[in-house]
């Protein structure tokens, strides 16, 4: 027979013992523990739950062991030292013939036509290089996909957020985090790094659209310049989107910014991508090469970037276009996959960091809806939960397919975002686990 | 598959272009086996004895690079693996990830029941069809062979759904396996301390088997060379899925290795792969997080190969990013998907009812179609053709313009004025741009629409019937 003990009943207790050294020691939760029949516990499960909990069992063992249960023969089992299997029945016949494992090794090659590294490029400049960031950003630069084991990736993921220079339609999970810094980019812009963890910041110049407030190129630099005073990360400019706008609204940015080594989103094939171009080459930045889903089209621009606007190949990032879960992420994610494939083969044309529009997954009704407008469906359950995960899935998907730098808005969506790809990086240390038992793991 | 041009296959066939497989040439039907989208079965004549050795030939050389294997019996069963190919750009990805959720048998019978059904139940619309998932995976929590037995009995009374049978102990897979021998399930799983005993159920029962060796890539292919050996080729590798860390790094690489090796011919390890992102569950006790952090493992492993995994959260915003992710990788990129173009009418709509434009995107269409269809709208809906392509594109493109439009109507037999007492045509938000043009190109008068299609019915509480 087994019983379940709660670990708060089992804190309870051992505090009530007085146990000194578990202080310190914090459990969350409410995880069962098997405590079987004989009045020892389980240490193998225990174990594989974990490191505080097994330092739990190790004192549940000491306990035992001064009440004179056989804890050593418990623990033996936990650390594998002795057969965890529980005795066979008779009845369950084996195999004859085969009585030891077959040798074998497991052999992979590396593949052999990731022969062309990726360009590496860094945003931002700090006062040694003529700018006034505090620190740089540096993306690309890989020789495989991203986080695979034919060579080390050399940079990981970094998350630019989203600031407007006027108050948006948004969201309401996205909104409610903005209420207060609505209407000042500066106090946004700080609001990101400081609580948020942003590793950059996008302004967004959408004022400056002829059908929005036709704020004038030169009013919009000026919030340019107040986000630059109020952070010291690297930034990212965009502007409304407006083909003939853009390009006036973003020369003008890149000259106040002269120095800073910003992105300029973006250039693209319906705009005077030229004048962009130059006021980049002009004032030290790097440039936004922006394609809608078509990997023909994204060599044509970028072609077009180096030969005939002669942008230096570290001065180029991609936006090949982002479309939400559910709503095109399939087309997004192989245009990128395939890009970043090409240019590790060799494309010359390809061979950029990418970054990702990954608000683009606010768009999507499963993110912001209520519920579904379907009656048949499931319930969608609540959209604060939803609309997050929507935009991680959505990045995460982008970030296996080669994508380096990823433009955000949610802060649960880009703490959870930086987590796994930053996991799948290698540099999260976490305590090791043992799985070899999950199966009775009361989850 | 051994070989990828249409001739080399066109080789093996009767090459009499008799037209029976429905194909007008041999070479024709070839192509088609080479994309995968014919059966070799369906050429018949190859089934005389005089082909025999040729049809054994083709078959091997066909087979795809990772085995396939079948779970569960009848309409639901389950095919999981059948890859050729690392990218689905290059082909497609073939029987898309096996999605089990996971009961105990230490809960209680109610609760149990109700899981089972919650899981069963859950659907979502989407491009005409509903997504669903697919097994349920027993775990055993108590060890305990008669409680094992008991949850899998209520289990198989509550639910068709293909299962996996969960215990390291051979002795609870025994008593789980006696009462769902007949429904093919997946034992899971074989170690290396239990591989003898799970190895004789296996064959016993005749049913497909997981191995298990965490973070031993080496054991893991000894372990199935050793199945293969003793006579099944039904196998699940499972290389262990470690939740965090630097550990679920190695996990990731090990997924990757596994399936580059079997792509690559080592038919050793050429079997679909498991992933177990519940493990979530063991690093994180609040269920958002723990919920947040299985949703990412599991796309991590739809998106990189895996095949089949245990899931444990049941939360809408968990399974709804799980399904769409699921599909947005295994749509086969080669298909355009498009509904036929023409008239459509939603309900009984009479000539009092609204009439809207729409493209033949089928993501497009069937959104608007059911969001009209669940509201229970009575309404005439045209799907104009755009080469599928969506409403935005669309009018970006050029696909959907005005001449479109009223060519899209004409065709369809339909009059605006005869057959409408309003005369008046709708246009999606987003085709905005188009009202003066198809204002002057079909002489009905035009309403502008919500952007959105889910907005339709409080638009039209405000908009219709339009004002005179
Ligand atoms: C996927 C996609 C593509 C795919 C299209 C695949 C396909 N089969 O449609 C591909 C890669 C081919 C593509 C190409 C292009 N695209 Co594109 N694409 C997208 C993307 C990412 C998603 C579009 C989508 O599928 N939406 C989902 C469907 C369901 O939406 P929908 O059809 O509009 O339907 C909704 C509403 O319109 C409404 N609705 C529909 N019918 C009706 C009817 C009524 C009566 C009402 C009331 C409402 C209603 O409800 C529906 C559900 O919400 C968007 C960006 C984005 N994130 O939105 C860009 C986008 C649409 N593309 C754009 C462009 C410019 C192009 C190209 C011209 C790019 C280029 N330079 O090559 C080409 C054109 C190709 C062509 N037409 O031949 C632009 C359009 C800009 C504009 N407003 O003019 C967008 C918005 C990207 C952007 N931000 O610039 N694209
Ligand atoms: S049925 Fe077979 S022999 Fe006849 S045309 Fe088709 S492929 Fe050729």
């Amino acid at each position: 027979m087994t019983n379940k003990m709660k670990l708060t009943q089992l804190t309870e207790m051992l505090q009530e013992l007085n146990i000194e050294s578990l202080e310190g020691v914090t459990i969350e939760g409410d995880i069962e523990l098997n405590i079987s029949g004989g009045g020892g516990l389980n240490p193998a499960l225990a174990y594989a739950l974990g490191h505080e909990i097994s330092q739990i069992s190790l004192h549940m063992a000491n306990i035992g062991r001064m009440l004179g249960f056989p804890a050593e023969q418990l623990f033996a089992s936990a650390f594998g030292m002795a057969g965890m299997q529980e005795p066979q029945a008779p009845s369950l016949g084996t195999t004859p013939g085969i009585q030891e494992l077959l040798a074998s090794k497991f052999e992979v090659a590396k593949m052999n036509n990731w022969n062309n590294p990726i360009q590496e490029v860094t945003l931002g400049a700090t006062s040694a290089d003529g700018g006034s960031r505090k620190n740089t950003v540096t993306i690309g630069g890989e020789n495989a996909l991203p986080y695979y084991f034919d060579a080390a990736m050399p940079h990981r993921n970094y998350v630019t957020m989203d600031v407007f220079d006027m108050p948006i339609g948004m969201a309401k999970a996205v909104k409610s985090n903005y209420d207060d810094v609505i209407n000042d980019p500066a106090e946004w812009a700080k609001k990101v790094v400081r609580e948020f963890n942003a590793d950059m910041v996008t302004i967004h110049l959408i004022s400056t659209d002829p059908l929005i407030k036709d704020t004038s190129a030169k009013d919009a630099a000026k919030v340019v310049e107040d986000v630059l005073q109020a952070v010291k990360v690297p930034i990212v400019i965009g502007g409304s989107g407006n083909p003939e706008k853009d390009p006036e609204v973003l020369e003008k940015a890149a000259e106040v910014a002269a120095g800073e080594r910003v992105l300029l989103a973006s250039a693209s094939l319906n705009l005077d991508y030229e004048r962009i171009a130059r006021a980049a080459v002009e004032h030290g930045h790097v440039v936004l090469s922006w394609t809608q889903l078509e990997i023909n089209a994204q060599k044509e621009l970028n072609r077009k970037l180096m030969k005939q606007c002669k942008v230096p190949r570290d001065s180029i990032v991609m936006d090949p276009t982002t479309a939400a879960l559910g709503y095109g992420l399939d087309y997004a994610y192989t245009n990128m996959e395939r890009i970043r494939l090409a240019g590790l083969m060799g494309d010359d044309e390809l061979t950029f960091p990418m970054s990702s529009g990954t608000t683009n997954a606010w768009g999507a009704r499963e993110s912001w809806m209520v519920s579904s407008p379907l009656s048949q469906d499931s319930d969608w359950g609540p959209r604060e939960y939803r609309g997050p995960i929507w935009e991680i899935i959505t990045g995460l998907a982008l970030s296996l397919a080669g994508n380096d730098m990823f433009m955000m808005m949610h802060p649960t969506s880009v703490q959870v975002l930086k987590e796994i790809t930053q996991t799948l990086y290698g540099s999260i240390e976490a305590e090791e686990l043992d799985i070899s038992n999950w199966i009775g793991a009361e989850v | 598959m051994k070989i990828n041009s249409p001739l080399e296959a066109y080789k093996y066939l009767p090459g009499t272009n008799c037209t029976v497989c429905g194909e007008q040439t041999c070479m024709a039907f070839a192509a088609h086996l080479i994309d995968r989208s014919r059966k070799l079965s369906e050429c018949t004549p190859m089934l005389e004895e005089k082909f025999s050795k040729k049809l054994e030939q083709l078959q091997g050389l066909l087979a795809p690079e990772i085995r396939e294997v079948e779970i569960g019996v009848g309409e639901r069963t389950v095919k999981i693996g059948g890859d050729d190919v690392l990218y689905r750009h290059k082909l497609t990805f073939f029987n898309q990830t096996a999605f089990a959720y996971d009961v105990w048998d230490t809960m209680d019978d109610k609760e149990l029941v109700e899981r089972v059904k919650k899981i069963q139940d859950f659907k979502k619309f989407y491009v005409g069809n509903f997504l669903t998932v697919d097994m349920v995976a027993v775990r055993s929590t108590s060890n305990d062979p008669k409680k094992f037995a008991s949850a899998v009995k209520k289990v198989i009374e509550t639910t068709d759904m293909p299962l996996v049978l969960c215990s390291f102990n051979p002795e609870v897979l025994k008593a789980g396996l006696e009462v769902a021998k007949d429904k093919n399930p997946l034992l899971y799983a074989a170690n290396k301390d239990n591989w003898q005993q799970v190895a004789a159920l296996a064959l016993e029962y005749d049913v497909p088997v997981t191995l298990f060796a965490p973070n031993d890539l080496d054991l893991l292919k000894s372990l199935a060379k050793t199945f293969a050996e003793m006579g099944t080729e039904k196998l699940v590798l499972d290389p262990g899925t470690f939740p965090s860390g630097k550990q679920f790094r190695q996990t990731f690489n090990n997924f990757i290795k596994v399936r580059r090796a079997g792509i690559d011919g080592d038919r050793e390890i050429a079997y679909p792969l498991m992933a177990v992102p519940l493990m979530a569950w063991m690093v994180h006790d609040d269920p958002v997080s723990a919920s947040y952090w299985e949703t990412v493992i599991a796309s991590v492993f739809t998106i990189k190969y895996g095949d089949i995994m245990i899931l444990h959260s049941t939360e809408p915003y968990a399974m709804l990013p799980e399904l769409h992710i699921r599909d947005t990788i295994y749509t086969d990129p080669r298909k355009p998907v498009t509904v036929d173009p023409g008239m459509y009418k939603i309900g009984s709509p009479t000539k009092d009812s609204p009439v809207f434009v729409t493209t033949n995107f089928a993501l497009t269409y069937y959104t608007v179609e059911s969001d009209i269809s669940s509201n229970k709208i009575d309404c005439f809906l045209w799907a104009i053709d755009t080469d599928g392509i969506g409403v935005e594109a669309a009018v970006a493109g050029g696909q959907l313009t005005a001449a479109k439009i009223k060519k899209g109507i004409e065709e369809s037999g339909f009059d605006m004025k005869t057959d409408t007492s309003h005369n008046t045509i709708i246009l999606p938000g987003l085709a905005a741009r188009l009202q003066g043009d198809v204002e002057d190109e079909t002489g009905s008068k035009i309403l502008i629409g919500p952007a959105d299609s889910g907005r339709i019915p409080g638009w039209l509480e405000k908009n219709w019937p339009p004002k005179k």
